[in-house]
């Protein structure tokens, strides 16, 4: 857990905002600053002056979905150090190559499990 | 009148037919047939008439009264039988390449030599006789051109001071030019034919001159000749029926005899079938050969009268013809006649001879010589001249037969009775000809039998008790019976007396004859061969139609079936035929290949008509190896041929089943496939949408259950209300998916009753009032009160207004927000239409957007409430209810959906 005092950046992108409200409310418990984004065009935007640590990324979007902005996102200098969390309802292994192959760091299927999903953002915070 | 007149007028009248012959020939060499003509057919078929009917029928009458009309009923009173029977022989013959009666006979059973044997001895012996008539008038016709009055000259002893002698030489020369000219693979002979039907026209004019001339230049007409008739008491006997001392049996018999001569006889069958040129021409022939034989027929009674009236009987009957003019002074007419009756003759002798010749050479010589193996297959002698040769010799053989026969047996007969003995023998062939035409079952054995008795029958009733009559034999078994039994006298056969030689002949050969043949046919087995034959003679209309088996296995070298073909047939001919074969079934032949079945049943087929059948057979087998073949092996092969074809068939329509099931099971296992892929990907798309709420739930109620004191009273409610929604959202899901599954199994089995369409346009705007009172949106639903009947399911109607009202809902505009609801007559049809202010429906959105799981989200609204199932169903609702849906929209207008659904009848 980042003890730094300036408390780690996290985006939340899902096209389902009710899922959105749960994500907020858990990464803003564990004392991490949150943005969120509806689509994808609109995390992109919030990147542009704003670099999270971990962007939290659902596929399924109207518009882009969740590959094709992890792949642009990768192509930023900026968010070299970024990593993404993958969180969808996609759930079959060629899914998850697709995932990790745009790449992300991490692949999590919904419905998730709030402690799990918890205690991954903090490790990654804790040990990169 | 000198005898050199008389002979050059005969020279002179041969040397004009040989003129027309070849002119006609000449003309058919160029493709120009003359004879192709059902009046020259009719014509030619005339040669029945002979110096019989020229001569003779005004001798019968002057004996036998009206009997003489007898022959000549037969085949004009039975002309519609004749007719069938004739079609079908000449089809056969034609299809066969049949060239003789015993050609045909011997075809029939089985190609059996001896069959082939046995009918051309009997036709040469039986016509002997026949012939010899004919040289007979001739040369009384000279005598009593050159001799009257001077008293009949007794014949020579020395040959060759005897005119019937040189008559007899005269004609071998002249038959011998006429009827083996060329070898003709099929027996035509168009020169001949032209020069008998002209001969016949010579009949016809030259004896009605001679009956006018008597009817009105010796008497004063019919009916004054007639009457002094009847003042006369041997004349007027002639004029009745009963005094004619025929009985009615006779009648019967007679009539019978000429039915199967018109057709039997060597020379009507020859001319009739070898020498027709189309089977269209017998129906014209019908009735032009009858009248023909009216005709000539007219004048044979008054000439008859007259004779007797004027001669008595001091001069031969047989002559009156020719006397009558002569004694009233009317000499050329007398030498017309002369030449007429000469013409009868000859066209006889030289159409029996030529037929007789060509069965002789074809039955009895050739198959002796391929026996001898003169000639065949390793015989490098010309068979076609040789066989030429054979002919002329037969011809001159034939010929001096019947010389001797008239010097030695014929004087003492008149010329009808001695014609009868040959009408008696040729109808011995008519129950093996007839039962071969229409009964399969008859077998070789049979003919043989049938024909084996009848013959014998024949000549120890006829010929041989008049050659006992003048001696050459020993009279004892006439008047005793044979070995001195008196049960089988020649003339009164079994005991039964009381009919006259030549019908007691007939009808005992014939009886035995035709019984014979029945039961020995009935007990014996055809042989393969003769099996196949009868098929193809009883069935022929099956075969001309084109379809022909050959079950005889054959092999044969090219080579040899070329060098038999050249041999019979001369170079030219054969290389002709050869390459016809060539063209026509698009093979090249090489010599030293083996030759198909087909190659060797056509080469077969095409030497029979230059050697016959059976030769041809024996000719072919000497070059041939054939497999042989039991009659059971046969039985097997038509059978199995049978039930193959049979099978064929049904595997060719099984396969077309086949082909078109498998075309079915293709197209259903692909839209099986498609519906597999539809339903994995409606199944994946379910399984994300349901996923989507329940993970916020289970979220949300995982933070309420951990951190219950931690959160505040307004976010609790706020998680739980989300919790709720995304319950409903689940639940109206898993409603709409049923539903698909719903619409997909019950498609049309519901109930469709009349419904007022805007009591449930109001059912569903009530059951939605809440929803617009909450979003602060305006519907509106101007009901003018008009009915609007439409037959449907009430509850599904409802469910389409609510999914339209809640999709408008869902895309209007968040601050001023309508739908208007719209209803409008369109022909049979209402046009329901629904229509919002939200931000419109792109162009290419409109395609998909009544398809499942398709969710149309808008920037400013974010994602909408729903399934994207909605539209799908409310358009197969709409589809379920022989209607239509469609959307209508401008981006930033607003989108107007509209149903169209068939208006009920009042």
């Amino acid at each position: 857990m980042d003890i730094s005092g300036s408390s780690a950046k996290i985006l939340v992108v899902d096209d389902e905002p009710n899922i959105v409200v749960a994500l907020e409310y858990l990464l803003q418990r564990e004392g991490y600053e949150v943005r969120k984004a509806y689509n994808g065009q609109e995390a992109l935007e919030c990147m542009e002056a704003w670099t999270p640590d971990i962007v939290v990324l659902d596929v399924m979007m109207p518009g882009m979905n969740g590959f094709e902005v992890a792949r642009l996102l990768r192509q930023l200098p900026a968010l070299e150090l970024t990593k993404i969390i993958f969180l969808t309802a996609k759930g079959t292994e060629r899914d998850k190559q697709s995932g990790y192959a745009s790449g992300a760091e991490y692949y999590m299927i919904k419905p998730f499990d709030n402690d799990v999903f918890v205690s991954t953002v903090n490790e990654i915070m804790a040990y990169g | 009148m000198t005898l050199s007149l008389v002979i050059g007028c005969s020279l002179a009248y041969i040397s004009l037919l040989f003129l027309i012959a070849w002119w006609v020939d000449k003309r058919a060499e160029r493709g120009v047939s003359f004879v192709n003509n059902p009046y020259v057919y009719s014509l030619s078929l005339a040669v029945y008439c002979t110096a019989w009917t020229f001569f003779g029928s005004v001798g019968r009458a002057t004996t036998g009264g009206l009997s003489f009309l007898g022959v000549y009923l037969g085949p004009t009173l039975l002309a519609p039988l004749w007719y069938m029977v004739l079609r079908k022989i000449i089809l056969i013959s034609k299809n066969q390449r049949i060239t003789s009666i015993a050609d045909f006979i011997s075809s029939r059973y089985g190609k059996s030599t001896t069959l082939g044997v046995m009918v051309t001895l009997i036709a040469v012996l039986g016509i002997v006789p026949y012939i010899s008539i004919q040289l007979k008038a001739v040369t009384f016709g000279i005598n009593t051109l050159t001799h009257f009055k001077s008293g009949v000259i007794p014949p020579s002893p020395d040959f060759w001071l005897d005119a019937g002698f040189w008559v007899t030489v005269a004609m071998a020369v002249f038959t011998g030019f006429f009827g083996t000219r060329k070898l003709d693979p099929n027996e035509r002979h168009e020169g001949l034919v032209a020069a008998v039907a002209f001969e016949s026209i010579v009949k016809l004019i030259t004896f009605s001159a001679v009956g006018l001339f008597v009817t009105y230049g010796i008497y004063n007409g019919f009916e004054d000749l007639f009457t002094r008739a009847t003042f006369r008491e041997d004349t007027a006997r002639m004029l009745t029926f009963e005094s004619s001392g025929i009985t009615t049996f006779s009648w019967n018999v007679l009539i019978a005899l000429s039915l199967f001569a018109i057709i039997l006889l060597p020379r009507q069958f020859h001319i009739s079938v070898v020498e027709n040129t189309s089977p269209r021409h017998i129906p014209k022939a019908m009735w032009v050969f009858p009248l023909y034989l009216l005709l000539i027929n007219i004048f044979v009674l008054p000439i008859a009268l007259a004779g007797k009236m004027i001669f008595d009987s001091s001069i031969h009957p047989d002559t009156y013809v020719l006397s009558l003019p002569l004694e009233k002074g009317a000499a050329w007419l007398a030498l017309a006649a002369f030449i007429g009756g000469f013409s009868a003759a000859t066209s006889m002798i030289v159409v029996e001879a030529t037929a007789l010749s060509i069965m002789f050479s074809n039955h009895i010589v050739v198959p002796l010589l391929i026996r001898m193996r003169s000639i065949g297959r390793n015989n490098l002698v010309n068979g076609a001249a040789r066989l030429l040769d054979i002919r002329r010799l037969s011809i001159l053989l034939m010929l001096f037969l019947a010389y001797w026969y008239q010097k030695s047996v014929g004087n003492t007969y008149d010329l009808v009775s001695v014609g009868l003995i040959s009408f008696t023998a040729a109808a011995q062939l008519a129950p093996v000809v007839i039962g071969g035409l229409y009964w399969k079952r008859a077998t070789h054995q049979g003919a043989v039998a049938g024909l084996t008795v009848g013959f014998l029958i024949w000549a120890f009733c006829l010929p041989l008790p008049s050659m006992a009559q003048v001696g050459i034999i020993s009279k004892s078994f006439v008047t005793d019976g044979l070995f001195g039994i008196a049960f089988l006298k020649p003339y009164a056969l079994f005991g039964v007396t009381g009919m006259d030689p030549i019908t007691h002949a007939a009808f005992w050969s014939l009886f035995f004859n035709t019984w014979m043949y029945a039961i020995v046919s009935v007990n014996t087995r055809p042989s393969m061969l003769s099996l196949t034959q009868a098929d193809l003679f009883v069935n022929i209309h099956k075969y001309i139609s084109g379809q022909e088996y050959d079950i005889l296995k054959r092999e044969a070298k090219i080579g040899d079936l070329k060098a038999v073909l050249n041999r019979f047939l001369g170079e030219s001919r054969s290389l002709w035929l050869l390459h016809e074969y060539e063209s026509l079934n698009k093979v090249v032949l090489d010599d030293q290949k083996t030759a198909q079945a087909d190659l060797i049943s056509f080469v077969e087929t095409n030497l029979a008509g230059a050697i016959g059948a059976a030769s041809a057979r024996v000719v072919i087998d000497s070059v041939a190896k054939e497999e042989p073949i039991s009659l059971d092996e046969v039985m097997r092969i038509l059978e199995q041929t049978r039930e193959a074809v049979q099978h064929s068939r049904i595997m060719e329509t099984k396969n077309e089943e086949l082909k078109t099931l498998t075309l079915q099971l293709t197209t259903a296992n692909d839209q099986l496939k498609q519906l597999d892929r539809l339903k994995a990907d409606f199944i994946t798309t379910v399984t994300h949408e349901l996923r989507t709420p329940v993970t916020s739930i289970k979220a949300l109620s995982r933070i309420i259950l951990d951190d219950y004191d931690r959160l505040d009273e307004e976010r609790r409610t706020a998680y739980l209300q989300i919790i709720v929604n995304e319950s409903d959202r689940i639940s109206r899901l898993i409603n709409q998916v049923l539903d698909i599954e719903k619409l997909r199994s019950e498609d049309n089995l519901r109930p469709m009753e009349p419904l007022e369409l805007t009591e449930i346009i109001a059912a569903a705007v009530n059951g939605m009032q809440q929803l617009f009172a909450e979003r602060n949106i305006s519907c509106s639903f101007p009901h003018t009160g008009e009915s609007w009947v439409v037959k449907g399911d009430h509850d599904k109607l409802v469910q389409v207004v609510v999914n339209l009202l809640s999709n408008a809902l869902k895309f209007c505009d968040p601050v001023n927000g309508r739908i208007d609801i719209g209803l409008l007559q369109k022909g049979g049809s209402v046009l329901l239409s629904v229509r919002d202010n939200g931000p419109g429906i792109p162009h290419k959105a409109r395609e998909i957007i009544f398809e499942q799981f398709t969710q149309l989200q808008s920037k400013e609204q974010g994602k909408p409430q729903g399934t994207g199932l909605g539209l799908f169903i409310t358009k197969k609702i709409v589809e379920q209810h022989n209607g239509s849906i469609r959307v209508e929209s401008e981006p930033g207008e607003g989108a107007l959906f509209e149903v169209k659904l068939p208006l009920s009848e009042p």
